[in-house]
């Protein structure tokens, strides 16, 4: 698509040479982490100043240009996939630490710092930024706000959502916005808490104050396998029951414990059909009585084994191999696709029994691991894209799993977002009515709907496409809709 | 561990959206009330009365899941109670200010007690809500389990939001165990050392869930296992307080019958960075602070005393109670937004109530 001379001439003397237009360097953002969706940018804009992005995202508003906003580009959900004849862009290059304040517990800082930036800049006060995505070590705090980020310590810690006060939000006309407040209390509606996770629709987050914690003068990690599934699923929902929150809790199934201790070396009982890593925090003799209950009713549940990692490397190797699950089962087969749905944590032995049945079905493996603590579920289906048919067999077995979530009363994506990858589960889950308040609310805040447009909230017409494909017991979703 | 059994309540949804739709056909205002224990707070509303108390009962609670989902004109003295006996909280440990307090106004006035310093705001316990809109319409966001990323979060921004988006027809909330153990601290000393002491002692870890400062006199409360308690308390300078008569004192912190409430003056609540607090305490003989300096309280100071404080210290400030200066006018109460984010509130209000009949200027005069 031809970019409009005059609008590239407006951001070169704004950007100089932040701004790219040849396709030889635009292509390098063609995609985020969700590399089956690319599309090279016509444009690609690298402010360096809050000033910058106003100036642009003013200049493309004139324009009638999209924008999309994209962070580091490790999203896992298409969000930061560019869109035919908008900018991308690009807020890497905002990536001061503006104030680090002990007294007040709070960071201060630009959109592209990354995540674990934050953490090591506050460690020399003994504090650090609780969230921990998977890709802590490249993913970007804004791109954190944009998709509410979780980590392996929501249960006890929280989303991104519980662990920023403020943000500074550029709109798609220029104006510049607070939201919140570093006190977490601020007048009028909470409109912060609608902004984090909008997935770029909404604004342009510019700054982020963040809550920063104490480090846990404490961490402790039990490992406690299960020779069943099922049996592994309910000691999940007695360690809670008892009173523990535990800082985290991660289960994993057969296929991934080989797959991880293959890969990491990490000890995993290999005669295991389930694990469950559970670590404790906090003050020392806290810790103490935290673990033993979880010991008692770990052993109670019917744990073969309940292991205690006896230092601070045996605790780093036990995490390794969770850590690694992703690659290590990458190693199984071709192609994999990573799901992301959520249950009540009741229904996890039901869930788990309905994915091993549609293993069967697609003729696909799949191996599970999970933030069993928070009911957030990682099947990962193995398949070969080179293989005729089982590109669409495992398209078809996720979109299932899916569903099956949202049958449990759960949701399509626990915290990698919908961007554009699950925009048809989306139609699933809400009805016509709530699909069109979340496009007059982004409309509130973007009224010419520039900002990443067609991703996050499926249209009607795509739904009624969806509900085409996908029967259930008789009823269409969505059939009132004309159809195209 | 299964699905608590609860009687089943009453479900008034039908007649709740009759009452709606009519209303917008009319153009009448409506003003909704669960237990009217909070209608001092916001401005006063000329409207119908839409009453939420007959939309009651919990519908699902599941300790192992930490969540729990009820009508909005639920007692919250019910919630809790239920809660209780299953060694579970609300973690934001809402006032209620009268025994009829329902949870939809408990989360639609967004009001959290002396936890919220360490476990956070109202918002942060909302996962989903079920909500009739201005024009009628029956809308659910959010949903019933920890981590959900599908669509816009409305359903924390409902949170505080004062019923001028929509009708809480039910909410569903994380919930969290109660602490195993808890000792109260008291000692004498100025507010500002207070802060200062209160900020180290976060920042060592000390598990402070709550403190509360007025005349000079300092509680601290901490909680953690038996054990980590006789491992933190002597890190803590002060007299330790009787069990019973600590839980008395926070709870007339929570629910302002604390003596430092019982003035009949007009009371103001501001928001003031820890850094600030201290020093623009100490201006004035009026003040009681709690959530570590973060929420501070004024009593019977004119308003130009409060924008004097608030403009030298940052933050802001509401004035939570009109007390004796209540002249039935319709002067703000909250602090006022800026141009361009007056304009973001209208448009969203728009978005879930078109036509601006529920509550109408309750939390600002124009929409």
């Amino acid at each position: 698509m031809a970019v409009d001379q005059e609008l590239l001439s407006e951001l070169g003397s704004v950007l100089g040479p932040g701004l790219l237009s040849a396709p030889a360097a635009c292509v390098a953002y063609e995609c985020d982490a969700l590399t089956a969706h690319r599309h090279p940018p016509d444009l690609v804009a690298l402010p360096t100043s809050v000033e910058q992005v106003q100036q642009i995202v003013r200049a493309c508003h004139r324009h009638a240009v999209p924008v999309v906003a994209r962070g580091s580009g490790t999203g896992l959900s298409g969000g930061a996939l560019p869109v035919p004849g908008g900018l991308l862009l690009v807020l890497s290059r905002l990536n001061g630490i503006l104030e680090i304040d002990p007294r007040r517990g709070i960071a201060r800082v630009q959109p592209g710092v990354t995540n674990l930036a934050v953490s090591e800049a506050a460690a020399p006060y003994g504090l650090y930024y609780a969230p921990d995505p998977s890709s802590q070590v490249a993913c970007s705090v804004g791109g954190n706000v944009a998709e509410n980020s979780g980590g392996v310590h929501c249960l006890k810690y929280g989303l991104t959502v519980h662990n920023v006060l403020a943000v500074k939000l550029v709109t798609m006309t220029g104006e510049l916005l607070t939201l919140g407040s570093e006190t977490g209390e601020a007048p009028g509606l909470n409109l912060l808490a609608a902004v984090i996770g909008s997935e770029g629709l909404l604004g342009i987050v510019v700054e982020v104050t963040v809550r920063l914690l104490p480090v846990p003068r404490r961490v402790e990690l039990l490992l406690a396998a299960f020779d069943d599934v099922g049996r592994c699923a309910e000691a999940v929902g007695q360690v809670i029951a008892a009173g523990i929150v535990p800082a985290g809790l991660e289960m994993m199934d057969a296929p991934a414990i080989k797959a991880a201790e293959a890969f990491a070396h990490c000890g995993y009982p290999l005669d295991a059909q389930a694990l469950l890593l559970c670590e404790v925090d906090g003050l020392p003799a806290d810790v103490d009585d935290e673990l033993g209950r979880a010991r008692a009713v770990l052993e109670a549940a019917g744990a073969t084994s309940v292991r205690m990692a006896g230092d601070a490397e045996e605790r780093r190797r036990m995490w390794s191999g969770r850590k690694s699950a992703f690659p290590a089962v990458g190693r199984l087969a071709p192609d994999y696709f990573c799901m992301d749905g959520t249950i009540p944590r009741r229904h996890l032995a039901d869930v788990l029994a309905q994915i091993a049945a549609l293993s069967k079905t697609y003729r696909l493996d799949v191996a599970n691991v999970f933030h069993a603590g928070d009911g957030n579920l990682h099947p990962l289906i193995l398949f070969d894209a080179g293989k005729d048919g089982e590109l669409e067999r495992a398209e078809r077995f996720g979109a299932d799993i899916l569903e099956a979530c949202v049958a449990a009363g759960g949701t399509v994506t626990g915290e990698h977002g919908v961007g554009v990858e699950k925009l048809g589960p989306m139609c699933s889950q809400f009805s016509s009515a709530e699909l069109e308040t979340f496009h007059a609310l982004k409309l509130a805040f973007d009224p010419d709907g520039l900002l990443n447009p067609g991703k996050a909230v499926p249209t009607l017409a795509r739904c009624a496409d969806y509900g085409a494909l996908r029967v259930h017991g008789g009823q269409l979703p969505h059939s009132h809709l004309p159809r195209f | 561990m299964a699905l608590i059994e609860t009687p089943a309540g009453q479900d008034i949804t039908e007649a709740l959206v009759e009452r709606v739709r009519a209303a917008t056909s009319s153009k009448t205002p409506l003003r909704i009330t669960g237990g009217d224990t909070k209608c001092f707070y916001g401005r006063p509303v000329a409207g119908d009365t839409l009453a939420l108390a007959g939309h009651h009962g919990v519908l699902r609670y599941d300790p192992a899941e930490l969540v729990l989902t009820a009508r909005g004109g639920t007692l919250l003295a019910d919630i809790e109670a239920l809660l209780a006996r299953h060694g579970q909280q609300l973690p934001f440990e809402p006032p209620s200010f009268g025994p009829l307090a329902t949870l939809g106004g408990t989360v639609a006035a967004g009001l959290a007690g002396p936890a919220r310093i360490v476990r956070g705001p109202v918002r942060d316990y909302v996962l989903g809500a079920r909500l009739l809109t201005g024009d009628g319409r029956v809308l659910k966001f959010g949903g019933e389990v920890m981590k959900n990323v599908a669509g816009y979060d409305v359903s924390r921004l409902l949170a505080g939001s004062l019923g001028i988006l929509g009708v809480l027809l039910e909410v569903s909330l994380k919930v969290l165990p109660v602490a195993r153990g808890t000792r109260t601290i008291t000692r004498r000393i100025d507010a500002q050392d207070a802060i200062g002491l209160l900020g180290a002692a976060v920042q060592r870890g000390i598990p402070i869930t709550g403190s509360f400062w007025s005349a000079d006199i300092l509680h601290v409360r901490l909680e953690g296992s038996p054990s980590g308690l006789d491992e933190v308390t002597s890190s803590v300078e002060g007299v330790l307080m009787d069990a019973q008569a600590a839980a008395a004192f926070w709870h007339s912190v929570r629910e302002q019958t604390h003596p430092y409430f019982a003035s009949s003056r007009p009371l103001w609540r501001l928001s003031l960075p820890a850094t600030t607090a201290g020093a623009a305490l100490s201006r004035t003989d009026r003040a009681a602070f709690e959530w570590n300096g973060a929420q501070a309280w004024l009593s019977g100071v004119d308003r130009q005393t409060i924008d004097l404080i608030t403009r030298t210290a940052g933050g802001h400030a509401t004035l939570f109670r009109r007390g004796d200066a209540d002249d039935g006018t319709t002067g703000d109460v909250f602090a006022p937004l800026p141009a361009p984010m007056r304009d973001l509130h209208r448009a969203v209000k728009r978005v879930f109530d078109p036509d601006g009949i529920l509550n109408p200027g309750r939390m600002y005069a124009d929409f």
